[in-house]
């Protein structure tokens, strides 16, 4: 596979290092810091060891396309998200992992206003 | 061909279906009498239980369901045919050759019921028990499979330390002087070896077919039936099929299944290459592994190599990988053999494995009633096929998990008992 990186241009795939799934990017907030006394068996800590969890372990693992985090070792040490096909190997979108991040965290804020 | 009377008592008496006689009179006569050996059934209305999956390990799950627990109203869904899947893309290894309590037992049921098999199922499998060899090029590697040795005599299975010139009176070719790899010794298990994996699925699938479960081919699951958090049955591209308890058994396409009943898996998919060469006199008579790569070699009974190496690293639902694999796996052999370099390579292919998050399978139920799911074998699953049959055959029919599968649990990340052999965390492809 040719990963088009977008500062480097075509660069073989066997340069760079698989992570997985780009939601790795997104990881949950969490609430381990508690004032003294505070029970940390309650609901808001099930949820947030859920959640953790979830965000460590559990894939969609789709078939089809698939946006995930490659690093380029060999190469500028950039992390990359790449959108590509599990089925047929194409690669559709390559971008740059930090800007991904960033788009996320303003949908997020903007998401949030809106509440 | 097949009618009911021959059926169920066909079985037992079944030993003269196949002759030198025969043989002979099949070669003389264009081979226009060989009859199939289970039948084409249409899905009837409902089950007691629906195995999704007519792989070796759903066969597997059907033939001890019936065989053993006495459950024959039974139906294995194929979406494809039958052993079209891993079952006949594996290099054909079995070995109960683990570390942790809640894998070697489990290989050492499978390693028994292997050696069983053909018995049981009145069916040549060809297994040969050839022995497997793992060798290892460091004093850390050595002090590691002493460990690992000790644990698989823990267990009951068979383990045998060799040092240079043990390794070297069994393979004399190998590279013993590598510069970077020299070859100290090796962790030989004797009973370990091959089998004739297509045999596995055929002979699983008569001996499930002839004591009443219908294998229904052709037919892809595309959704279940749940209601109330209770799982009644699937919906199929030959309608809805209803069934009291339904079992998921499709490692490789695992997360696509369970995605239609709404879970995420701790699993990826991932593709794992194998290759032959060309025929070649005998030269391996067991199975070799590298310890400083990611290497295993075994000699067909036709003469070709079969080997393979590394999974490729990245999500994959296509039955190939890419080149810088081959190139590592060949390298590799080089390492140890190198008189393979003048071997042609015949064919390579691909399979797709469900890399679990801590390289270790699933045999459990699910949050959904009446739903079970088998899965997560990496790329260990062929040699687990009769005990992965055999402990899915105990949950289903009883609802409480084998005495030797009871590590396996869906939510053993969340319960902090994941079973690691390689130490590396949740990283499905460096397991």
């Amino acid at each position: 596979m040719i990963i088009n990186h977008p500062l480097l241009g075509p660069r073989d795939s066997s340069e760079f290092v698989y992570l997985g799934d780009a939601c790795l990017i997104n990881r949950p907030a969490w609430v381990g810091e508690r004032t003294e006394g505070e029970d940390v068996n309650d609901a808001k800590t099930a949820e947030a060891l859920q959640q953790y969890h979830d965000y460590v372990h559990l894939r969609q693992n789709n078939a089809g396309e698939h946006k995930e985090l490659w690093y380029h070792e060999q190469g500028d040490r950039s992390w990359l998200v790449v959108t590509r096909n599990t089925i047929t190997h194409e690669i559709y979108n390559v971008e740059l992992a930090k800007d991904v991040a960033l788009a996320n965290k303003t949908a997020r804020a903007t998401q949030g206003g809106k509440k | 061909m097949r009618n009911s009377g021959f059926r169920y008592s066909g079985f037992r008496y079944s030993g003269f279906r196949y002759s030198g006689f025969k043989v002979i009179k099949e070669a003389l006569t264009g081979h226009k009498g060989w009859k199939p050996v289970w039948r084409t059934p249409e899905p009837k209305k409902e089950y007691d239980i629906i195995i999704i999956g007519g792989g070796g390990h759903g066969l597997a799950t059907a033939h001890y369901l019936a065989s053993r627990y006495n459950i024959t109203n039974v139906a294995v869904l194929e979406k494809g045919w039958i052993g079209g899947g891993n079952v006949g893309r594996n290099t054909t290894i079995i070995r109960s050759n683990y570390l942790h309590p809640e894998n070697q037992p489990f290989y050492e049921l499978s390693m028994k019921l292997w050696e069983g098999l053909e018995q049981d199922l009145n069916y040549n499998a060809m297994v040969s028990q050839r022995g497997i060899l793992n060798l290892y090029h460091s004093d850390g590697q050595r002090d590691a499979y002493v460990r690992r040795g000790n644990s698989m005599l823990m267990s009951g299975a068979d383990a045998q330390l060799l040092d240079q010139e043990g390794v070297r009176e069994l393979y004399p070719f190998l590279d013993f002087d590598n510069a970077r790899f020299p070859i100290k010794g090796g962790l030989l298990q004797k009973r370990g070896g091959t089998v004739r994996h297509d045999a596995v699925a055929w002979g699983y699938a008569r001996g499930a077919d002839s004591r009443g479960v219908d294998i229904i081919q052709n037919c892809e699951v595309t959704g279940f039936l749940i209601k109330d958090g209770k799982c009644t049955g699937v919906k199929t591209n030959k309608g809805n099929i209803g069934a009291k308890k339904v079992a998921s058994c499709v490692a490789g396409s695992s997360s696509r299944v369970m995605s239609q009943a709404g879970m995420n898996l701790p699993i990826e998919s991932h593709v794992l290459q194998a290759f032959v060469s060309e025929g070649l006199k005998p030269i391996i008579d067991g199975v070799i592994t590298f310890g400083a790569g990611h290497f295993y070699i075994s000699q067909s009974d036709k003469g070709g190599l079969v080997f393979g190496g590394d999974i490729d690293g990245y999500n994959t639902y296509a039955q190939r990988g890419n080149l810088p694999v081959v190139e590592d796996v060949c390298e590799s052999g080089m390492a140890i053999m190198p008189s393979i370099g003048r071997a042609k390579l015949l064919r390579n292919w691909g399979g797709v494995m469900d890399m679990s998050m801590d390289g270790s399978p699933f045999i459990d139920r699910t949050h959904i009633k009446g739903l079970y799911f088998n899965g997560g074998w990496c790329y260990g699953g062929f040699k687990a096929t009769p005990a992965s049959g055999l402990c899915y055959a105990h949950l289903l029919a009883t609802d409480t998990p084998h005495e030797v599968a009871r590590g396996y649990r869906l939510d053993r990340f969340k319960t902090g008992n994941i079973v690691d052999e390689n130490g590396r965390g949740a990283q499905p492809n460096t397991h």
